[in-house]
């Protein structure tokens, strides 16, 4: 990184955006800047699908039907839930990838920058598409988020509509993998191997080879959904000698990885923070970057775990009930390994450190959850129950939604330049914390009490638990107010930030100036790792 | 195992099952069936809570002990094959402690040999049909007036005020207790999935497919559960009930219904 004579011509470090204003964005192939604008945005989704989620729990506050209408409540589940998946946190880690991978891996830039620019302008566009199917006659899909045929099929003038929405979600989702890829493959500093890169920069390679293989899965699933609604096909009708069963599986094909998708970049900034703050390395590098392999290996060859009472014979759920157990074991090392790290460490908790603390406890309780519900005879009495819901909540809040916290906070100053206020930051955790376990908790209760999943009236004996899940939801919510103030006086202006921030964490990111300079890495720079001198 | 376990299960939710209102675990239910799965979720959930204990306290102590405003130096290792065999192979052996047990229970939940009656339950947006397979006795079972009546948007009936509010219907499905009954699912609009929790049966009722599955209930009494795959907008409103007769009373009311 040290300019030298020659190159002080070539040196783009102070240039700034070619553009000023709005077209600065419309227009930035820079992946600062594009990271920016899939953050801002996701942050932004995180209300509307909140929102969403406030409307739910106040209608399942009591018994009886309060606000809404149940057509109403079912397009509320299902908007709720495609908003968060693709327009939360999906975008959220792709913010991160667009600024951190490049910096991780001593490169100039994305590899691909216009495909760039298009990959994160797609989304305001399917997401406002999808949203407008609420003011069409019919409304949204009321289907839930899987879409499942025949009920699909029921939705009205919308349903087009929010076809297109998921393939424009996912065209946007393809590019950015291949972005990615190329990215690694390519830019990569010439002087770290692949098993030198930081975690998070595995997590996504491995995350992107996922998406490019189940996001066309997808998009041919809701495909034919179209042609069944449009041009009497009969894939999925079985008036038509279809199999409405058939779309389940395809759906999952995809479904399946997706959720690794989401997780695996979350563990990939796990793996960096823990570390940080443990002022010691990564307990057992390589062997987190296969956990993460084999974990993406068994997600296609699980999906049938979510479809145990669709009447398969035994021989299939046994294999599936099986395979979904093998994936205990690499997630297992994983947890493992990050407790190893914190072990015998220097540990201090800061704010990122708390909230990747409260994932280590809270992913390993919908982990156990999950270790549950893959015994296809207990998950007769599980599927489709609150219990569900309780269990993928805290693998996807606590989960991932806190790692993309953890990480917001980690490279605010990176990014900013300056110091958020760790005070609040703090009471944003707490409140976090504290909330989103309030919010959850009694889901297991009235799962396996007997509720099911996406009614929006209950048997009465249910009260109680759902009258303190929605306390916590929206206690929960008010709270994200407070890190979006965070992240607001951060930006504006506080304590200046140093090139390393932390207590000197690992990374070319943190060799180069905070903030960040607009072109950094113009020249590959010389990664040696760490001699930790063990 | 299961026989002998129960009652310390049972024991440890007493505080919990004396009030419905706090439910916060499965039934054990009334088919044998319902108490295998029942053991096996209690099984699978002592096995979390150990494995939780032990790394829940492992992450404590790092942060109690390893804390930097403590002095704390850091180490330098960042490997140990030991320790990784270990958390390989411990998981693995305790994934195969249950791996057996639900095989073993999965066959014999899949195994409809041996039954003495069969009824159709079919799926309708929003009520259930049953027939009884040669005895011509068939009728539609949907929500209960009441219910039906407290649960619209802007009634101002308290549903604390209903009797089995969302879990009564207007014909309840009437069965002989200890008979093997096959039942055969399918739906004829959209999907649908019958639940009854005290028999640990849920299966998906899918337009084009006959699904097929068994229970055998111990007791008599009155059941209730719900539609378990969302179906539209009432599918919080066709709930199931099952009236379990001795088979004498069970025969009496079946002669009742085909004369009537
Ligand atoms: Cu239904």
């Amino acid at each position: 990184m040290s300019a030298t004579a020659a190159d002080i011509h070539d040196n783009h470090d102070d240039h700034g955006p070619v553009h000023t204003g709005i077209k600065r964005w419309l227009f930035t192939t820079n992946h600062k800047d594009i990271g920016t604008l899939y953050l801002v945005f996701s942050l932004i989704m995180l209300f509307v699908g909140g929102l969403m989620a406030m409307i739910i729990r106040a209608e399942l506050f009591q018994p009886g039907l309060q606000f809404v209408n149940p057509n109403f409540f079912n397009q509320m589940v299902t908007l709720h839930a495609l908003v968060m998946v693709f327009g939360m946190i999906m975008p959220a880690f792709a913010g991160f990838a667009n600024w951190m991978i490049p910096l991780m891996i001593g490169a100039p830039d994305m590899a691909l920058p216009r495909l760039n620019n298009w990959s994160f302008w797609l989304l305001p566009f399917a997401v406002v598409l999808l949203a407008s199917t609420l003011f069409m006659p019919g409304g949204a899909p009321a289907s839930g988020w899987t879409l499942y045929p025949p009920l699909v099929l029921q939705t009205g003038d919308a349903f087009p509509f929010a076809i297109f929405a998921v393939h424009l979600l996912g065209i946007s989702s393809i590019m950015a993998a291949i972005n990615i890829i190329v990215t690694i493959m390519n830019l990569r500093t010439p002087s770290m191997s692949l098993m030198q890169m930081p975690l998070f920069v595995w997590g996504w390679l491995i995350t992107a080879y996922l998406l490019i293989a189940v996001m066309p899965v997808l998009a041919g699933g809701v495909t034919m959904l179209l042609m069944d609604q449009f041009f009497a096909t009969s894939f999925f009708q079985a008036a038509g000698g279809g199999d409405p069963v058939l779309f389940q599986h395809i759906f999952w094909f995809f479904g399946h990885p997706e959720v690794y998708i989401i997780i695996l970049p979350a563990f990939g900034i796990i793996s960096q923070i823990i570390p940080a703050f443990s002022r010691k390395p990564l307990f057992g590098h390589s062997a987190m970057i296969y956990a993460m392999a084999s974990i993406a290996f068994l997600s296609f060859i699980v999906w049938a775990h979510h479809m145990f009472t669709v009447g398969m014979p035994l021989a299939g759920q046994m294999f599936f009930m099986l395979s979904t157990m093998l994936i205990a074991i690499p997630t297992g090392v994983k947890v493992f390994n990050w407790t190893a790290t914190m072990w015998q460490g220097s540990l201090s908790f800061e704010t990122p450190m708390l909230f990747a603390i409260a994932f280590l406890f809270l992913f390993t309780i919908g982990g156990f959850s999950g270790l549950m519900m893959a015994m296809a005879p207990p998950d007769f009495q599980y599927h489709d129950t609150y219990f569900i819901v309780a269990h993928f909540h805290y693998v996807l809040v606590p989960g991932a939604m806190f790692a993309a916290i953890a990480g917001c906070y980690f490279w605010l100053p990176k990014w900013t330049g300056h110091m958020y206020d760790e005070r609040l930051g703090q009471i944003h955790f707490w409140l976090s914390t504290i909330f989103v376990n309030l919010t959850f908790f009694p889901q297991h209760f009235v799962g396996l009490a007997g509720m099911p999943r996406r009614i929006p009236d209950y048997a009465v004996q249910f009260t109680n638990f759902n009258a303190m899940s929605s306390i916590g939801s929206f206690g929960f919510g008010l709270s994200q107010l407070l890190l979006v103030y965070v992240i607001y006086k951060c930006v504006k202006g506080a304590r200046k930030a140093t090139a390393e921030v932390w207590d000197s964490p690992e990374g070319l990111e943190w060799t180069v100036p905070s903030p960040v300079p607009y072109h950094a890495f113009d020249k590959a720079p010389t990664y040696t790792p760490r001699n930790w001198g063990g | 195992m299961k026989k002998c376990l129960m009652p310390i299960w049972g024991s440890l939710f007493a505080v919990s099952t004396a009030n419905a209102e706090w439910e916060v675990n499965l039934p054990v239910g009334v088919t044998d069936i319902s108490a295998l799965i029942f053991d096996l979720h209690m099984f699978v959930f002592w096995i979390c809570v150990a494995i939780g204990f032990v790394v829940f306290t492992a992450m404590t102590v790092a942060m109690i002990k390893f804390r930097k405003s403590k002095g704390a130096v850091p180490a330098t290792w960042s490997h140990s094959l030991t320790a990784e065999i270990i958390w390989t192979v411990i998981p693995i052996m305790i994934l195969i402690s249950m791996a057996i047990p639900a095989a073993r229970a999965l066959v014999e939940i899949e195994d409809t040999r041996g039954t003495e009656m069969t009824i159709k339950i079919t799926g309708y947006q929003w009520k259930w049909h049953y027939d009884y397979i040669g005895e011509d006795v068939q009728f539609f079972s949907s929500l209960a007036q009441t219910s039906n009546e407290a649960r619209r948007l802007g009634s101002d009936i308290d549903p604390n005020s209903v009797e089995n509010y969302l879990l009564e219907v207007d014909r309840q499905l009437v069965l002989p207790v200890d008979t093997k009954i096959r039942y055969l699912i399918t739906a004829n609009d959209v999907l649908h999935a019958w639940w009854v929790p005290a028999f640990a049966v849920k299966k998906d009722a899918i337009p084009g497919y006959i699904n097929e599955g068994w229970f055998k209930v111990n007791e008599t009494g009155t059941y209730r559960g719900q539609c378990a795959e969302l179906c539209g907008k009432d599918h919080g409103f066709m709930p199931v009930v099952v009236k379990v007769l001795s088979k004498t009373d069970y025969a009496a009311w079946l002669a009742a219904q085909r004369t009537s």
